[in-house]
């Protein structure tokens, strides 16, 4: 053994890998975080406030509120406790993220330092529009980019995220109808294979729903689209690409089908990145869609939202767009439509004006991008799913034939037999690095995998995960159960018992002495 | 392209893997007629980081921070100084680009924050259990009242005329849509409202905020016994949370669900978003709650761990049968909410809530000094209004010409009528100068 001349060791002693227990229960870079609830220490505070000017209270004849029982924590610690919470996560920038559907790319960082700017994130939503020139200008340039790149005649920031996004699409056929004073339609059609948001936007709308079946090759059946169209149908909720990964061939001939019904046709816009600056979806017959500006144009998941869910209409529903809008008036000037009043408007979605924070994210990545940017962010998300779609499929099962668009689909019946399902399958990728793709959804095959590598995963990233996946694969079939069953085992948490969680839900975290109790004694 | 990691040599290689020519040929099934051949006209092509910080910063230019001035507007959003801290931790690439919490074993880090998040919306609340988050709290307070007629199968909402236009407006639109009738009281800038005369055996709940839209400071214990005792159930709506550090908390008064915006804590102005609805409930109604909610459980080594649960009322498994189409929740927004919290603590956030406090009773007796400003409050928290002898909107541009923001117009949330109504907010970042400045500059204008 070599040693320095102060007797530190400098080479390595011991080759024993045996994974120690160790007494604080920490595992070197992953230390064990107790609630923050647990961390306190009455009295402490991580901000200074100055003192509370002496002045009479005007708040009436409320009752002045008791302890409330939030921790006390200095900055320091507060500090070290969210740090340590965000070494447990997984997320795109630690590796790659393939859930199919949910478009995990890569999240520049110039958009979150153009988002921060002053002039955007400090500022009141309403300020008088003579000082938010800029603020109004942006969304109507963001508006402009997705109606060029969709071909479509009209554009709503407002709604918060894909789900409202489907509601506000939905809401504007409803309002169509009425208008037209059509009030027999009663139904909305939804493939089996759609997102479950597409069924329950169209409930919460007051529609009922009725499911067409796929075909064999993974795309809607248009005979029995055809037999349920009818003077009941007010419109068809579709996803194109289609949750298999797959473009719905037949879309040109499924849109006039449902024009010839009097029907409008919705598409869910989720996987619009597999297409955009190759297609545009009006060229395809779509009366209206959302856009996720969290999926297509990247801004961040954040651990499940803040989204955005722009929707987009066709001339034909164009009019009927809930409030507030952006319009610019002869001088240039522009101005907030705030009321929707007597007008088409069919009213509002949420406080406000939309997720602006989300709008300047988005813009500085289309900007980014450009026009030629994008349509290459669509070939090279379509080439990196097919190439693990070729790469995969000698040792796992396509569902379908390809070629895929942005995510390649495989079942489990590459897992028949084995004892080993898809969720093994998942859980001991975990153990390789990976998150997993995204499992059983959609629904239409048994056991699914949906993977999806984004534009923003290099060749080599591919590659890896191949190996891995290929690897594990093979170890499935050979038998090996119990390695997949006990997996992930190199995780802050192992496998969690999900169906304790639901028996008997516990919510949130109570004091194991009630602080009215201790003030009492 | 910075962003595309993939070279041509990669691009090539991998055609040849999967088989094909060209990359045109995976849009094969594409119909032909709609296949655009080249980049779409219209629009620039790509740029550097320095042409884009340009030209969105020229567009960040054109518009006044509320920072750079002094500025009194709230009405439903407001300006809190925020630590430095949050938005460090928030900016933590573990937390900003991971996706929901599907995975737990890799995702604990986001769901010990929506535990404790929960947690700490129950507690400010005075509620028992609150979700992960809604959209914002004009939303959150539609799902209410689509829950409220769940819970109680009755079809007819109550809206105070003290509720938030923009609230009352997302609230009458999901409802219209789904068949449920609402009814809105006119709105009373000065005084009290019957809403139990509305209230009849089909009645599912009654909407109150408080503080009201006008400021007011309102107690809702009598009104909630009222409503229990029809069956209906009370839901108080909150659009400032900072209050809930110094007024009775909705549960202590008897509500069942209380809809809230979170955005004072944590949250930039961002020009009215993204936001952060808080929503919770009393314990007998939390399966028929919208959103996501994260449980403790066991892993297995026994050790303690947090889930995504009740994931049966959601959409992703009920699909049309769900309690709410909803899919995401406000996670980054309601993780700086958190962390904001967690830095003032009790002690903390009962003083900020004060000096809230006392900072609007500072504005409130200067602005009262003016000649023909009339406070219109005899209770408020950290916003009021003022009646003015002049059209309140006109007024606020008269003074942002003079580099002040002065308040929301009643008119600019109503839609009309209400004219010489301003809604004024003070929080603890105005100072005593701007608020001698807002006086002086509202004498010269009026």
């Amino acid at each position: 053994m070599s040693m320095n001349n102060q007797g530190r060791p400098t080479g390595i002693q011991n080759s024993d890998s045996a994974v120690p227990e160790t007494v604080t229960g920490n595992r070197g870079l992953q230390i064990e975080e107790p609630l923050i609830f647990e961390q306190d220490s009455a009295g402490r505070c991580g901000v200074d406030l100055p003192e509370v000017p002496a002045v009479g209270s005007r708040l009436g004849a409320v009752k002045p509120r008791g302890r409330i029982g939030l921790p006390g924590l200095a900055e320091p610690q507060v500090v070290r406790h969210y740090t340590r919470l965000s070494q447990k996560n997984y997320a795109i920038d630690s590796g790659l993220y393939p859930l199919g559907s949910c478009t995990m790319k890569h999240n520049p960082r110039l958009n979150e330092k153009m988002a921060r700017l002053p002039g955007f994130a400090d500022v009141h939503p309403l300020q008088p529009e003579s000082t938010v020139q800029g603020a109004l200008e942006l969304m109507a340039e963001l508006g402009r980019w997705l109606a060029t790149l969709t071909g479509m005649a009209a554009v709503t920031l407002a709604p918060a995220a894909g789900a409202h996004g489907e509601m506000c699409g939905i809401m504007a056929i409803r309002s169509a109808h009425d208008a037209k004073g059509d009030k027999g339609r009663t139904k909305i059609l939804v493939p089996e294979s759609a997102h479950g948001t597409n069924p329950a936007t169209a409930a919460a709308c007051g529609y009922a729903v009725e499911a067409i079946p796929a075909t064999e090759d993974g795309r809607v059946d248009l005979a029995a689209l055809k037999a349920k169209l009818g003077p009941d149908v007010a419109g068809l909720m579709l996803t194109n690409p289609n949750t298999c990964g797959l473009f719905e061939r037949d879309i040109i001939t499924i849109a006039e089908a449902v024009h010839a019904a009097g029907a409008y046709f919705y598409c869910d816009g989720a996987n619009f990145n597999a297409i955009v600056g190759r297609v545009r979806p009006a060229d395809l017959g779509i009366d209206v869609m959302h856009i996720n500006l969290h999926k297509t144009f990247s801004t961040p998941h954040g651990g499940g939202g803040p989204g955005s869910g722009p929707v987009v209409f066709a001339e034909s529903l164009a009019p009927f767009v809930p409030v507030p809008y952006v319009v610019q008036d002869k001088d240039g000037a522009f101005r907030l439509v705030e009321q929707a009043g007597d007008g088409p408007a069919f009213g509002r979605m949420k406080a406000f004006h939309g997720q602006m924070g989300m709008f300047v994210r988005a813009l500085a990545y289309m900007m980014s991008h450009g026009a030629d940017g994008l349509r290459q962010v669509a070939n090279d998300a379509v080439l990196n799913a097919n190439y693990l779609l070729a790469r995969l499929q000698d040792v796992m099962t396509p569902s379908f034939e390809g070629p895929c668009m942005h995510e390649c689909l495989f079942d489990d019946r590459f897992l028949k037999g084995t004892g080993v399902t898809t969720l093994d399958i998942a859980k001991a990728l975990i153990d390789e690095g990976f998150h997993p793709m995204t499992m059983y959804f959609p629904l239409v095959v048994h056991g699914a995998l949906l993977i999806e590598p984004t534009e923003t995963e290099s060749k080599a990233s591919l590659d890896q995960f191949v190996t891995a996946l290929r690897a594990l694969a093979e170890r499935a079939k050979s038998g090996d159960v119990a390695y997949f069953q006990g997996a992930p085992r190199l995780t802050p948490r192992r496998r969690l018992d999900e169906t304790a969680a639901a028996r008997k839900p516990v919510l949130r975290w109570t004091p194991a002495v009630e602080p009215e109790k201790v003030a009492a004694e | 392209m910075r962003y595309l990691p993939l070279t041509e040599a990669d691009r090539r290689s991998m055609l040849e893997a999967i088989g094909v020519p060209s990359v045109d040929e995976l849009f094969r099934d594409v119909p032909e007629a709609a296949r655009l051949s080249g980049p779409i006209e219209g629009l620039s092509n790509h740029m550097g980081e320095l042409e884009v910080d340009r030209a969105l910063s020229a567009m960040a230019g054109k518009n006044l921070p509320a920072g750079s001035v002094p500025s009194f507007l709230g009405a439903g959003a407001y300006r809190h100084h925020i630590p430095a801290t949050v938005d460090h931790l928030v900016q933590r690439g573990e937390f900003l680009t991971a996706y929901t919490p599907y995975q737990p074993e890799v995702s604990q880090g986001t769901l010990q924050v929506l535990f404790e998040f929960q947690t700490q919306v129950s507690l400010l609340t005075g509620m028992d259990v609150a979700n992960a988050s809604m959209y914002d709290g004009a939303t959150a307070c539609a799902e209410a009242v689509m829950m409220a007629n769940r819970v109680t199968r009755r079809k007819k909402a109550v809206l105070s005329g003290g509720l938030h236009p923009h609230y009352r407006d997302t609230t009458t639109t999901d409802a219209r849509f789904i068949g449920f009738e609402t009814v809105v009281m006119p709105p009373a800038p000065t005084g009290g409202e019957d809403l139990l005369a509305e209230v009849d055996g089909d009645t599912s709940c009654v909407v109150v905020q408080n503080p009201d839209v006008f400021g007011h400071v309102r107690d809702y214990t009598e009104l909630g016994r009222a409503c229990q005792a029809k069956g209906a159930l009370l839901i108080v709506v909150v659009t400032e949370a900072v209050s809930l550090g110094l007024l009775t908390p909705p549960g202590e008064m008897g509500a069942d669900i209380v809809a809230a915006e979170g955005q004072s804590l944590g949250n930039a102005l961002n020009f009215g978003g993204p936001y952060v609805g808080l929503f919770a409930v009393k314990e007998k109604l939390v399966r028929q709650m919208p959103g996501r909610l994260c449980g403790q459980t066991v892993d297995a080594d026994g050790r303690r761990g947090f889930v995504l649960t009740l994931s049966t009322r959601e959409q992703h498994i009920r699909r049309e049968k769900a309690t709410s189409n909803i899919c995401t929740n406000s996670g980054l927004c309601a993780l700086a909410f958190s962390i904001h919290l967690s830095l003032l603590g009790e002690e903390g956030f009962a003083r900020l809530a004060e000096l809230n406090h006392a900072k609007a009773v500072q504005l409130a007796d200067k602005l009262a000094a003016v000649r023909g400003v009339e406070i219109v409050n005899g209770s408020f928290f950290n916003e009021f209004t003022v009646k003015l002898p002049k059209p309140a909107a006109d007024v606020v541009e008269a003074l942002a010409q003079r580099g002040i923001l002065g308040g929301v117009p009643a008119s600019r949330l109503f839609g009309g009528g209400l004219d010489d109504l301003l809604i004024v907010a003070a929080t603890e970042t105005n100072t005593e100068s701007d608020m001698d400045a807002f006086a002086t500059a509202l004498a010269e204008v009026l």
